[in-house]
């Protein structure tokens, strides 16, 4: 199978091959129906509302003291052990964390999930100074066997069918082919236990970093993150720098919040809470332990009262499940590490407008991600912002502002305002169209591949109320 | 400027002003006034309904459902500690049986491999329990390492039935966690599993295919608390 | 959302908003939502004066002229009277983000009081008027489409189909997905016409499969849009506006 490269440049091309293509179609439409459903059922005894505003109003305290945070997670790491690091952007990151494998000789590291580390291209990074980085999520690590990247934040191979992941295994592993889940589990399982024993340097996510103890909190099911940070000798933890809590009692809400957000889990198998490396006297665990704090453009989000809101997303992946758009497209479509529509307000800071002006259009507004959103972010609204920096009608706050302007639609727009804004002219003009009906394109753009076109009335509402009243008068006055 | 400096400096100076952190109120994730009885139910549902098998206990005589659980999942080695009262009974239980005890207080370099391809289950104390989520949860020792709950296939856990709370928020207050964490703090809920492949689940991904928890009840007889 | 409205009592006098789509391409609507209201002995006030909400430029990202249209709809409205709109859509534009597009400005007060007077019409029909409807027409099976912003924005999922289930001879469909968008999305159709032209494939698919000889739906946009694919596969199932519908079967 050839690799395959998305660019969010190409996000027209790419939902269009997507569109045509009835296996992504109906691998996406079934998982996401499931996932839907699970997510409503798991909800079911709790005051959804009332833990939603808990959630939000937890992740807004963070951001409101996070630099204060940052400091004081810094310091309880360091005092418990942990060396704490700070980048820029993803190129130091993956810098930082080549320095960490190089200093121990490292020539293979196992990786947990990790969507930062997706971010930054850690893999192609390492690989490229000669040392192999493998995934073992089992999605991620389907995925990574059949060069892809993830389409989804939460479930990497959810564009994958049984029979594509069969003939994936069996070309790259040798595998039987197979609709048997289990003995395919059973065979990654056995295949990556291997690599975990021989792996140096493992490198995972963090879901939630806490200030008050220094403790790094990890979110799964599979227990491949509890070997990759149990396992090799070193365990480097990356993550962004909005993802720090206060207060270990802010943990709690969150995590119930993400799981079932995330897949109606009532609770994750594992929740993994790392505080130490390996202490006098403790038989295994990493002997070092790193955290990456990164922020590749969140400081620059963190400047906004309106954006700040992008930085209270804890990735459950919601918003991209309940998304009419990313069901029919698919996550690969947007080109982005982060797909859907959370992918489609944050990305543009990732990337600039420039390569990503495309993806805050890519949604009807019809609200189903803020309406599952578990801390509230008006990701709608925060779309509407982002088109609107896009054609220069926002504050600037945003790489690539402008990018999208074009004198003509432009002056479209004058033209429309002109017209909303002289009322006799609105009602002259609108009387034509309906006058002039009869010569109304039957063509209109896009619109007409796939309906009808809507053909003005004869007449208008402004006329037709004139009328009524002037009925109404003369019934009054017989 | 170190990135450190540059990144705190850009958050301290934010163009918008500084923000007004909020008061969070966490009554939702608190306060469910369950009984016992209550706790040990929802417990139990929701651990069996992720594949984590539950056996009751009676308090004196936990180490012979043990020796049946090991026997009825073919057992031969056993991963344990020494030192935890739940570790020391079941070696003396265990002392003069078929069943091997594989002493884990050892550095795991010296015992991956044996760890991850000989070892059939790994037995381990638990600090308490989540009724609302059925999730255990476990702060690793010396004499019970984090890896013994991971990588055998089976692992068998003893759970206090007294040692039951409501939430996991109220663990963290109650158990005051912010006073101090451990090495490594873990709320285990079921066996290893996974759904990447098509959202079809299978168990035993990474960590162990099967989770059984016995639930010691003390100083009653077994079915007689509930 | 916005959070619960306290509805005030049937008033004497409404002003009516008829949204630039009913205006110029759904006019009968309008009217017919103006009846509805006169026969529960309410005068309609409409302001001849108004054109569009500013919404298109709005969600397009062209906030100064959203600005200048809707700044130029606030003053039309100047007695207390509550404002009914018969869109989700263009009154969630109203009551939603009104109060956004002049926060900070001179016109802020008077957008905030503006907005606070917006009902959707199916809203005020069902909370104000505690209408009540005596069915007259044929037996009937029609699928509602609520739109999302009637469903989301302004947290009006039940009044559609609580007027419809006023209607004794009229049997609701159940439809797949009913709460997922038709795709129209104003510019989104026209932007990304692939993704909206499946969203409204199955929406269509959807609204057959129920076994529905009409929709109803209290939104033009997604009217034009489900319609107009309806027409174009020239499947026999047409859309109607809510009001159009009521009144059409109780007068």
């Amino acid at each position: 199978m050839s690799v395959q490269t998305f660019t969010p440049r190409e996000f027209h091309r790419q939902a269009h091959d997507a569109l045509g293509n009835p296996q992504i179609r109906a691998n996406f439409r079934k998982a996401m129906d499931g996932l839907m459903n699970k997510r409503r059922d798991s909800f079911g005894d709790w005051d959804l509302e009332t833990l939603r505003e808990l959630g939000a109003n937890i992740r807004l305290r963070a951001l409101a003291k996070l630099p204060d945070l940052l400091e004081q997670l810094e310091a309880n790491c360091e005092a418990n052990g942990i060396k704490v690091h700070w980048a820029e952007d993803g190129e130091q990151a993956c810098r930082i964390i080549r320095e960490i494998c190089q200093s121990h000789d490292a020539r293979s590291v196992i990786k947990g999930k990790s969507m930062v580390s997706e971010e930054m291209h850690l893999n192609a990074h390492l690989e490229e100074a000669g040392i192999e980085a493998l995934e073992s999520d089992l999605g991620e690590y389907l995925v990574q066997l059949n060069e892809q990247t993830p389409s989804h934040i939460i479930m990497p191979a959810i564009h994958l069918n049984t029979d594509e992941i069969s003939d994936i295994m069996h070309d790259k592993t040798g595998t039987e082919r197979t609709r048997d889940v289990d003995y395919m589990t059973a065979a990654a399982r056995q295949q990556l236990r291997e690599r975990f024993m021989a792996a140096d340097v493992g490198v995972s996510g963090v879901n939630f970093a806490v200030a008050e103890t220094g403790t790094l909190c990890l979110v799964e099911n599979e227990g491949n993150g509890r070997m990759t940070t149990t396992v090799p000798p070193v365990h480097v933890a990356v993550t962004g720098i909005e993802k720090v809590v206060e207060h270990l009692r802010d943990v709690p809400p969150l995590y119930a919040l993400l799981t079932r957000s995330a897949t109606g889990q009532h609770v994750t198998t594992y929740f993994n809470m790392i505080s130490s490396p390996r202490k006098e006297g403790e038989h295994d665990g990493p002997s070092e332990v790193h955290l990456v704090l990164v922020d590749s453009g969140r400081s620059r989000i963190y400047q906004d009262d309106e954006l700040l809101d992008t930085l209270r997303c804890i990735r459950c992946g919601a918003c991209m499940n309940h998304c009419p758009v990313y069901t029919r497209v698919g996550g690969h479509t947007y080109g982005t590490t982060y797909p859907g529509p959370i992918g489609s307000i944050l990305s543009p800071h990732l990337m600039g407008l420039e390569d990503t002006k495309d993806l805050p259009t890519a949604s009807s507004l019809c609200g189903a991600c803020g309406e599952v959103c578990p801390v509230k972010i008006p990701i709608p609204d925060l779309l509407v912002r982002l088109r609107r920096e896009s054609v220069g009608e926002g504050r600037g706050n945003v790489a690539g502002a402008g990018v999208k302007r074009t004198r003509k639609e432009a002056a479209a727009w004058k033209g429309f305002q002109w017209m909303a804004t002289h009322p006799s002219a609105w009602r002259a003009g609108t009387a034509v169209a309906g006058k002039l009906r009869a010569l109304t394109p039957s063509k209109l753009g896009a619109w007409t591949d796939y309906r009808t076109a809507p053909k003005p009335a004869g007449t208008t509402l402004h006329a037709l109320v004139k009328r009524h009243q002037a009925n109404k008068t003369r019934e009054e006055e017989r | 400027m170190s990135a450190r400096n540059a990144i705190l400096k850009r958050l301290r100076e934010r163009a918008d002003g500084p923000l007004s952190a909020p008061e969070s109120d966490f009554a939702v994730v608190t306060h469910r006034g369950w009984s016992q009885e209550e706790r040990l139910v929802r417990f139990e549902r929701w651990i069996a309904s992720v594949h984590g098998e539950v056996i009751h206990a009676d308090g004196d005589d936990w180490t012979e459902t043990l020796a049946r659980v090991l026997a009825d999942k073919g057992v031969r080695r056993l991963a344990l500690g020494k030192q935890h009262p739940v570790a020391a009974e079941a070696r003396r239980a265990l002392a003069d049986t078929e069943v091997e005890l594989v002493d884990v207080d050892r550095d795991i370099e010296s015992w991956q491999r044996e760890q991850f391809e000989s070892v059939d289950a790994g037995l381990t104390s638990t600090r308490g329990a989540i009724a609302e989520t059925g999730s255990l949860w476990l702060w690793p020792t010396p004499d019970e390492p984090r890896l013994i709950s991971l990588v055998p296939p089976v692992h068998i856990a003893m759970l206090d039935a007294h040692t039951l709370e409501d939430t996991f928020f109220d663990v963290v207050e109650a158990q005051g966690w912010a006073g101090g964490m451990p090495t490594n703090a873990l709320l285990i809920s079921g066996p290893s599993k996974t759904a990447d492949i098509e959202q079809t689940l299978a168990y035993g991904v990474h960590g162990p295919r099967e989770l059984v928890v016995i639930v010691r009840h003390a100083g009653t007889a077994v079915g007689e608390e509930t | 959302m916005t959070p619960v409205k306290l509805y005030p009592p049937k008033p004497e006098k409404v002003y009516f908003f008829g949204t630039c789509l009913v205006d110029l391409f759904y006019p009968e609507a309008g009217l017919d939502a103006i009846r509805l209201l006169e026969r529960e002995g309410i005068e309609v006030l409409f302001p001849e004066d108004q054109t569009c909400c500013g919404q298109p430029a709005y969600t397009s990202g062209y906030q100064q002229e959203a600005r200048a249209v809707a700044a130029a709809q606030l003053g039309l409205f100047p007695e207390p009277w509550p404002i009914v709109v018969p869109s989700g859509s263009c009154g969630g534009m109203m009551r939603t983000h009104y109060p956004q597009l002049f926060a900070g400005t001179d016109l802020e007060e008077q957008a905030n009081e503006v907005a606070g007077r917006i009902h959707e019409l199916t809203e005020f029909l069902v909370h104000v008027c505690h209408l009540k409807l005596e069915d007259r027409g044929e037996p009937e099976k029609v699928a509602m489409h609520t739109s999302c912003s009637a469903r989301r924005e302004m947290g009006l999922a039940e009044t559609g189909p609580a007027l419809l289930a006023q209607l004794g001879q009229v049997e609701v469909v159940e439809q797949a997905r009913a709460a997922e968008c038709c795709g129209f999305g104003g510019t989104f159709a026209v932007r990304h016409p692939e993704v909206s032209a499946a969203m409204v494939e199955d929406k269509t698919t959807a609204i057959a499969e129920a076994g529905a000889q009409r929709f109803v739906t209290s939104d033009c946009g997604c009217m034009m849009n489900i319609g107009g694919r309806f027409e174009q596969q020239k499947k026999p199932v047409k859309g109607e506006h809510i009001a159009s519908y009521l009144w059409r079967r109780t007068s």
